[in-house]
């Protein structure tokens, strides 16, 4: 591989603590080494800003959820079928973009690994046919845990063990890399027709409450000492007054200590928390109770949250949290999809429309952007629009240009239709704080790679660490003021480098990299019980053999197994 | 209009000089792409023939002045246009009259001024259209005024007239405007219409206004099968497009959600010529 050296850029990397200095970094055989050769080539990076590649936490990407999305909305994409010059494939799809869009346009913004927050065991193989051909940027995947039967019953018993032994041998079976947990038991109960709306709120038939199913993972999870949390969507998304639910959610955190080899040092993570911030009782009196939540997760050293940035657009709402998506249907009228998978999960999907006239999404918008705003630890804060359901992820550069100008997004606030409401049912209009470029490297590149447990490689610029670096052509002296501009900015890189190669130059695709799926191999002591509970729910109950549930080696050609030992 | 505000619109011609192959999206054949535009930058726009661009050029041959603007821009189309696809499709303004049948999506998405089709459209013409007058003299395929395949918005306006027989799913998401099919209409006319008005001056097959919410259809000729969440109310005198009879009205869907004006249920109105 040849070797490169970025000059004169303006670094910065929370890792090794370097704020805009003017640095040179130097790549050889797709690492960040000290120095390279006098015939290493040389990018100019004067006046420009470099960063890690960046690391989204939390996306819909891939998969059968997404994929429903992108059959039932052919209105999404009509308008986008035709094929551009250059290496890249036709890209279609604005909140629910294919495969090729998908990895193209993160490519484009910066990006070089995505989460995929949602996989239902089940169907893994397809979420791995989607990673597999999303180009550039590494993917994982986080199979859902919170409903399935299995855990219920173990947990049911306290038997964390169990729970564990199981967790560890779906991560093998679907090539998973965490435990995702979407509206604990309350999933479970929509298949009763029913929800569970607190913490408490027991779950028919298995009569476990959301709370023993939250506190029970998060043990698992730290008895196999994963690289990632457990990753939570809380009871009670989008509603007025959930974030009394929260707090409680948020709280069973406490006094459990991280374990594991990773660096990682919370022990839950809580997504989208914006959908979970609310106060007052109805859409009516619906208030901003992002400080509340913000308040204790600043206390909280071992929690890490990422926001669910509303960006006010037309979009399409997908989530296992399948009750929800009954709720919405009811809301706006439009198609409603919903399906239930054997023993595992469900999911739902409603096309939605954040309409800026409406004080109500102004509020959430509003209150997306208090999170992030109200963080004290950047490196605990990460930007996500949960793409697809608060916006597509291609507005991110949008949704940075309102956390770091407050001209910006004042101009938009105050512009509201409804700006009286939005302004008195929220705290943003009084908040001047201005995310700069280090903190923003921290919510987008180190915070995350530290909460995944992938820190050692990924999302810094120290020597050693992987080769995934971003240039902007942004100059930290003069940094521009309007918000096309910024977003211009963070929408198309100079230059991205992926594993040391020139993926992307001046925002136009011209490599397509060599993607890797992550999964973690976690290995445990033999586990006659749960090996016999599997065969067990596989002959009676699952719609498919045992011996068809895996992911063969041939759906993830490209892996990059990250192998954890939980045997004691 | 007085005379002194009767614009004389520049008038572009083009004429087809080649069939193409596949089918040619005509994306940019409508007044607002020609504005403003010499004859040879017309002929140097784009257009898809599969997954390869070539231009208008290619297919045909640019005469005349376009306009300053959309407005006083008029297109005249010659020759066979049976594989052209999205002719006047997104016009604002201005005219486009097409001497010959056009494929696919004519006149979908307009928003303004006046197409005029002197052959047949295939499917998916006038779809969501907001605005202005587009009138077919031969038949239409099916999606005739409808929503795009999945969306849920659809025609919202203007007035689309189709001189002879439209096919299936016409209509689909109406929620205003005006479509008249002065022949026949096969099944699901009016799905989901929630606001317009429909008129077929011939006979309509099946699934009549299905799930209507709001709006008003008319039917001259015979409905080969009611849709039964329709409840007849009564009998009315009417002038429906220039023909003056006593209609039949029904009310409907009745299986359908209905919104509530100032406490009482919105229902959709179907009328059947006596």
């Amino acid at each position: 591989m040849s070797e490169f050296i970025i000059k004169n850029g303006h670094v910065f990397d929370p890792v090794q603590g370097i704020k805009g200095d003017k640095k040179d970094i130097a790549v050889k055989d797709g690492k960040i080494v000290d120095k390279v050769g006098s015939g290493a080539k040389v990018i100019d990076a004067k006046d420009k800003t470099v960063m890690a590649g960046a690391l989204e936490i939390h996306a819909h990407v891939a998969g059968p959820k997404v994929n429903a999305g992108r059959w039932y909305r052919p209105e999404d994409k009509h308008f986008d079928s035709h094929k551009t010059a250059g290496i890249t494939r036709i890209e279609g799809g604005k909140s629910i973009p294919t495969v090729f869009k998908t990895g193209y346009e993160y490519a484009r913004m910066g990006f070089t690994f995505a989460m995929e927050a949602a996989m239902p065991p089940l169907y893994a193989r397809h979420v791995h046919e989607e990673i597999h051909d999303t180009p550039i940027i590494d993917e994982a995947a986080l199979p859902v845990f919170g409903n399935n039967w299995f855990i219920l019953e173990y947990l049911k018993n306290q038997e964390i063990e169990n729970t564990a032994a199981y967790i560890a041998w779906i991560l093998r079976q679907t090539k998973g890399y965490g435990v995702k947990c979407v509206n604990p038991g309350g999933t479970e109960a929509w298949a009763w027709g029913l929800n569970c709306l607190t913490i408490h709120d027991p779950v028919p038939y298995f009569d476990i409450t959301p709370g023993e199913i939250i506190k029970g993972l998060i043990e698992a999870n730290e008895y196999l000492g994963l690289p990632h949390s457990m990753h939570l969507h809380q009871n009670d998304l989008g509603n007025p007054g959930n974030y009394k639910t929260t707090l409680d959610s948020l709280k069973l955190a406490e006094g459990i200590k991280p374990k594991n080899n990773f660096g990682r040092e919370q022990v839950l993570h809580s997504t989208h928390l914006q959908f979970h911030s609310y106060k007052g009782t109805n859409w009516g009196d619906f208030e901003s109770g992002a400080k509340e939540v913000m308040d204790y997760v600043n206390r909280q050293k071992n929690l890490t949250i990422d926001t669910g940035n509303v960006t006010l657009d037309e979009t399409t709402t997908m989530t296992a949290d399948g009750p929800f998506e009954h709720h919405l249907h009811g809301l706006n009228h439009l198609k409603w999809f919903n399906v239930d998978v054997e023993l595992e999960t469900a999911a739902g999907i409603v096309p939605f429309i954040y309409d800026p006239s409406n004080a109500v999404f102004c509020c959430q918008w509003a209150v997306g952007l208090e999170i992030p705003l109200y963080a004290k630890d950047p490196m605990r804060c990460f930007i996500t629009t949960d793409h697809p359901n608060a916006g597509p992820f291609t507005r991110y550069p949008r949704v940075y240009s309102w956390l770091m100008s407050k001209k910006v997004r004042d101009e938009l606030l105050n512009g509201f239709k409804k700006a009286d409401k939005v302004i008195g049912a929220t705290n943003l209009a009084n908040m001047d704080r201005e995310i700069t470029l280090y903190e923003l490297a921290a919510m987008t590149r180190a915070g995350p790679a530290k909460a995944l447990g992938l820190a050692k490689d990924y999302g810094g610029l120290a020597p050693g660490m992987n080769a995934d670096i971003a240039i902007y052509n942004i100059n930290p002296d003069k940094f521009p003021s309007t918000g096309p501009e910024i977003e211009k900015a963070f929408a198309q890189v100079a230059c991205l480098f992926k594993d040391g190669k020139i993926c992307v130059e001046d925002g136009k695709v011209v490599d397509m990299g060599h993607k890797k799926t992550f999964w973690v191999d976690a290995k445990v002591n033999e586990n006659k019980q749960v090996m016999h509970d599997i065969k067990e729910k596989f002959l009676r109950y699952y719609s498919i053999n045992e011996n068809n549930y895996p992911v063969p080696e041939s759906y993830a050609p490209h892996q990059h197994i990250i192998a954890v030992d939980a045997t004691q | 209009m007085r005379p002194s505000e009767v614009k004389k619109m520049n008038t572009i011609t083009l004429t087809v000089k080649k069939t193409p192959e596949l089918f040619l999206e005509c994306e940019h054949v409508n007044p607002d792409a020609f504005a403003g535009k010499t004859p040879d930058q017309i002929a140097k726009l784009g257009a898809y023939q599969g997954k390869e661009i070539s231009t208008l050029g290619e297919y045909f041959t640019v005469a005349g002045e376009a306009g300053a603007t959309a407005a006083d821009t008029k297109i005249v189309i010659n020759g066979d246009c049976t594989k052209m696809k999205y002719i006047g499709a997104k016009m604002t303004a201005g005219e486009v009259v097409v001497n010959s049948t056009c494929d696919m999506y004519t006149g979908s998405w307009m928003s303004g001024g006046k197409l005029l089709v002197k052959g047949n459209v295939h499917s998916f013409c006038g779809l969501a259209m907001k605005g202005g007058e587009f009138t077919v003299e031969g038949n239409a395929g099916n999606y005739l005024g409808a929503a795009y395949r999945g969306d849920w918005r659809g025609m919202s306006g203007g007035i689309l007239r189709v001189k002879g027989n439209a096919g299936s799913d016409v209509a689909t998401f109406m929620t205003g405007g005006e479509l008249i099919v002065e022949g026949n209409v096969d099944i699901h006319i009016g799905t989901h219409m929630e606001g317009g008005r429909i008129v077929v001056k011939g006979n309509a097959n099946r699934r009549v206004a299905g799930q209507m919410v709001k709006g008003e259809v008319y039917v001259f000729g015979a409905i080969n099968v009611m849709m039964p969440g329709f409840k007849k109310i009564g009998e009315t005198e009417l002038e429906v497009d220039g023909t003056k009879a006593r209609f039949t009205e029904y009310t409907g869907d009745m299986g359908e959600r209905h919104p509530t004006r100032k406490g009482v249920p919105v229902y959709g109105r179907l009328y059947m010529k006596n």
